[in-house]
């Protein structure tokens, strides 16, 4: 037991050497540098998330602050110094780890954490320290309340009704033209993001007279879909949805594609528009849809595609990447505009200013991207995870039916 | 729909019987609570993944590669990090509660590496999705493939360890490792190929479910619960107990999610679990080596 106790010691020694030796260095570079921290789920269920759209963008921005020679404060560049914590997918240990950037590391700016829950988690602390807290990867309905209890916050992936009502636009338009008939199939993961949708699903498609011959949840970590997908099969349904994280994601195009169903829609959650589904699916991902979707004449995104590929070797994905960039860009600017370190005064400008991004103008209303600013649903047309909805110039139309599984 | 479920409920208990045979070899015969189990299944699946996507090897020679590179290391991983502790426990429990955290810092040691060669992302490649028929049924052939490893292995080993002498020898050695000794087992040697052997079979699980699961450097711990649950209802250290409890599982599951509600499986597999525990708490087929 002794022994025991003394390695546990000498272990905890090295680690808070370890913590002062890092305090000090930053303390005697405080001057000529910008510290920026965050928080990331690099272990844990969350990792597969954050590693493909959170992490590279903020490898991706701070390197390109960089080589510029850093954040533009008062007429001089001041590079950039990033301090990364590891919240293992906890929200405790998240909200622990943000605090620490705050007090102890004294940051200058926060990057979010990955997903809904470790952002509403963190918002409080945020909020408390009035640190920005530009989210990307958070879909939630409460966004517009919590905007009003912390104006801090920004939520560039709107709320879970948005979606809804663009899917459901683009399917009763379909049904008026006798393209499906009236009748859904839908399937959730018995999580945040799927209780949410699945919730806005369900009233969105009654309302619009739609019958849900199926609606079912399955626990998170469901690998195995037959049982669900020959239920589908069954119910007549000729459109399938599915609030899915990226393993069910995958799991369910496979198993859909090994029994043959091929429903006229077929639309699956997050994954779908990840790189590693066209290189898993090839041709089969055409038709498929999801929530994102990008615009393929758009410049600024198919320029951003190029610097993610060519940093990362791999595509950034289809619906959160590129409002992450965006909402980098932005505070870059905001930043940039007040030309000092204020926290309060870079909240206020992301608020009210008009910003230049890869995604074109963009100027928030109420802490959100407007409507229009990009794709709600997307589609895989040729390649490309391309935007079908909300209606808007910059959309193409829905490919109907899915083409049959090769 | 009985007989699709059935088929279905089959394919998936053999993979969960698969996944779980080399725990109940570690854990029954070589008395390692192999925490970082999940680990070395992820690390196989893994290196087949860059085995099939970088050199363009079929994941089945894939296996004919990682398997015995899998025993090699489980044998070199036992020599050196847990014999030492063999060789200082006093009872089993002891080894029991030290082998517990020597394999948890591995299970680190393995995941750090993982993350640093593959990061967090999900990981994931299509071999052998190809409906089969049977009974008109369609089922992949991926996962057919699985079931047929899991029957082919769990007998083998069943009777491997029944029917031969090596194999009486590791159940003398499961069933008391002291008494062993007196009629000349070299006890050392049989837990090292116990433990090494349960290493070769928990890679060949990764190899299979890396073809049609999609995994990251994290997914580890999801793998050693399930073989947690399946070594301790089907008996410790019992292959045959492992191949029945998986496939319970697996049914289990599959007719929860058709009948009653997909929502249910996870509280279904619990139930099960607890109930087995309360009636026979040394497992479905008793504790070790028959």
């Amino acid at each position: 037991m002794t022994r025991r106790f003394r390695i546990l010691a000498a272990a905890l020694a090295v680690g808070f050497a370890g913590t002062l030796s890092l305090v000090a260095s930053n303390q005697a570079l405080a001057q000529d540098k910008i510290k920026i921290g965050y928080a990331i789920s690099k272990t844990g269920p969350n990792a597969g998330g954050a590693n493909i759209t959170q992490i590279p963008n903020y490898q991706l921005w701070v390197k390109e602050l960089n080589d510029k020679g850093g954040l533009m404060i008062g007429g001089k560049r001041v590079p950039v110094e990033v301090i990364e914590y590891d919240d293992r997918s906890n929200s405790e240990e998240a909200v622990r780890a943000v605090e620490r950037l705050i007090t102890q590391d004294k940051v200058d700016l926060l990057l979010p954490p990955w997903g809904t829950g470790l952002n509403l988690a963190v918002g409080p602390v945020f909020n408390k320290y009035g640190y920005p807290q530009l989210t990307f990867s958070a879909v939630t309905d409460q966004a517009p309340a919590l905007v009003k209890r912390w104006p801090n916050s920004f939520w560039f992936l709107g709320t879970s009704v948005q979606y809804i009502d663009a899917l459901v636009d683009l399917l009763s338009k379909q049904q008026k033209a006798g393209k499906i008939n009236g009748t859904v199939a839908m399937i959730s993961v018995a999580d945040g993001f799927g209780i949410d949708l699945s919730k806005a699903a369900r009233d969105g498609l009654t309302k619009a007279g739609f019958k849900l011959a199926m609606d079912k949840s399955y626990p998170i970590g469901t690998q195995d879909m037959s049982p669900l997908i020959s239920e589908a099969q069954r119910s007549g349904a000729d459109t399938f949805i599915a609030f899915s994280y990226p393993p069910d994601t995958v799991a369910i195009n496979d198993q859909s594609k090994v029994a043959s169903f091929a429903p006229k829609v077929m639309f699956t959650g997050v994954g779908t528009g990840f790189p590693l589904f066209p290189q898993r699916f090839g041709a089969n991902a055409e038709g498929i849809m999801s929530l994102g979707g990008w615009d393929p004449n758009n410049a600024g995104t198919v320029e951003y595609r190029k610097r993610h590929v060519a940093m990362h070797s791999r595509d950034p994905d289809y619906w959160g990447s590129q409002l992450g960039y965006v909402s980098l860009q932005m505070l870059e600017q905001a930043v940039e505009r007040v030309g000092k370190i204020d926290r309060a005064a870079i909240i206020k400008e992301l608020q009210t200013g008009t910003f230049d991004t890869v995604l074109g103008k963009i100027k928030l209303v109420d802490n959100m991207p407007p409507k229009g600013t990009y794709a709600y649903i997307g589609q895989w047309q040729n390649g490309m995870f391309t935007g079908v909805a909300p209606a808007g110039a910059n959309m193409k139309d829905m490919v109907i039916p899915k083409p049959a599984w090769k | 729909m009985f007989v699709e479920a059935l088929l279905t409920g089959i394919t998936l208990g053999g993979m969960y019987a698969l996944v779980a045979m080399g725990l109940t070899l570690q854990y029954g015969v070589a008395r390692i609570m192999n925490l970082s189990y999940g680990e070395i299944l992820v690390a196989a699946a893994f290196a087949v993944f860059w085995l099939f996507t970088a050199a363009g090897l079929s994941p089945l020679l894939g296996l004919v590669l990682i398997v015995p590179a899998a025993l090699l290391v489980s044998w070199l991983i036992y020599r050196i990090l847990l014999l030492p502790l063999v060789q200082r426990a006093k009872t089993r429990d002891a080894l029991e509660v030290d082998s517990i955290l020597a394999t948890f810092g591995l299970l680190f040691v393995v995941q750090g590496i993982m993350l640093v060669l593959f990061g967090g992302a999900y990981y994931s490649y299509s071999f052998l999705a190809i409906p089969v028929n049977v009974f008109g049924v369609t089922i992949a052939a991926n996962r057919l493939l699985a079931l047929a490893f899991a029957a082919v292995i769990g007998l083998a080993l069943y009777l491997g360890l029944t029917r031969t002498r090596a194999g009486t020898a590791l159940r003398a050695v499961a069933v008391d490792p002291v008494a062993a000794q007196l009629v000349a087992i070299d006890v050392r040697a049989a837990a090292a190929i116990a433990f090494a052997l349960g290493g070769a079979l928990v890679a060949s699980g990764g190899v299979l479910v890396s073809m049609f699961l999609t995994f990251n450097a994290n997914i580890g711990v999801v793998f050693t619960m399930k073989a947690l649950i399946i070594v301790i209802m089907g008996g410790v250290g019992n292959m045959l107990g492992a191949l029945v409890a998986g496939l319970i599982l697996g049914l289990t599951e599959t007719f929860v999610a058709t009948w009653i509600d997909p929502g249910l499986t996870l509280a279904a597999t619990y139930t099960i679990f607890l109930i087995i525990l309360l009636v026979r708490p040394q497992g479905l087929f008793g504790r070790s080596g028959r």
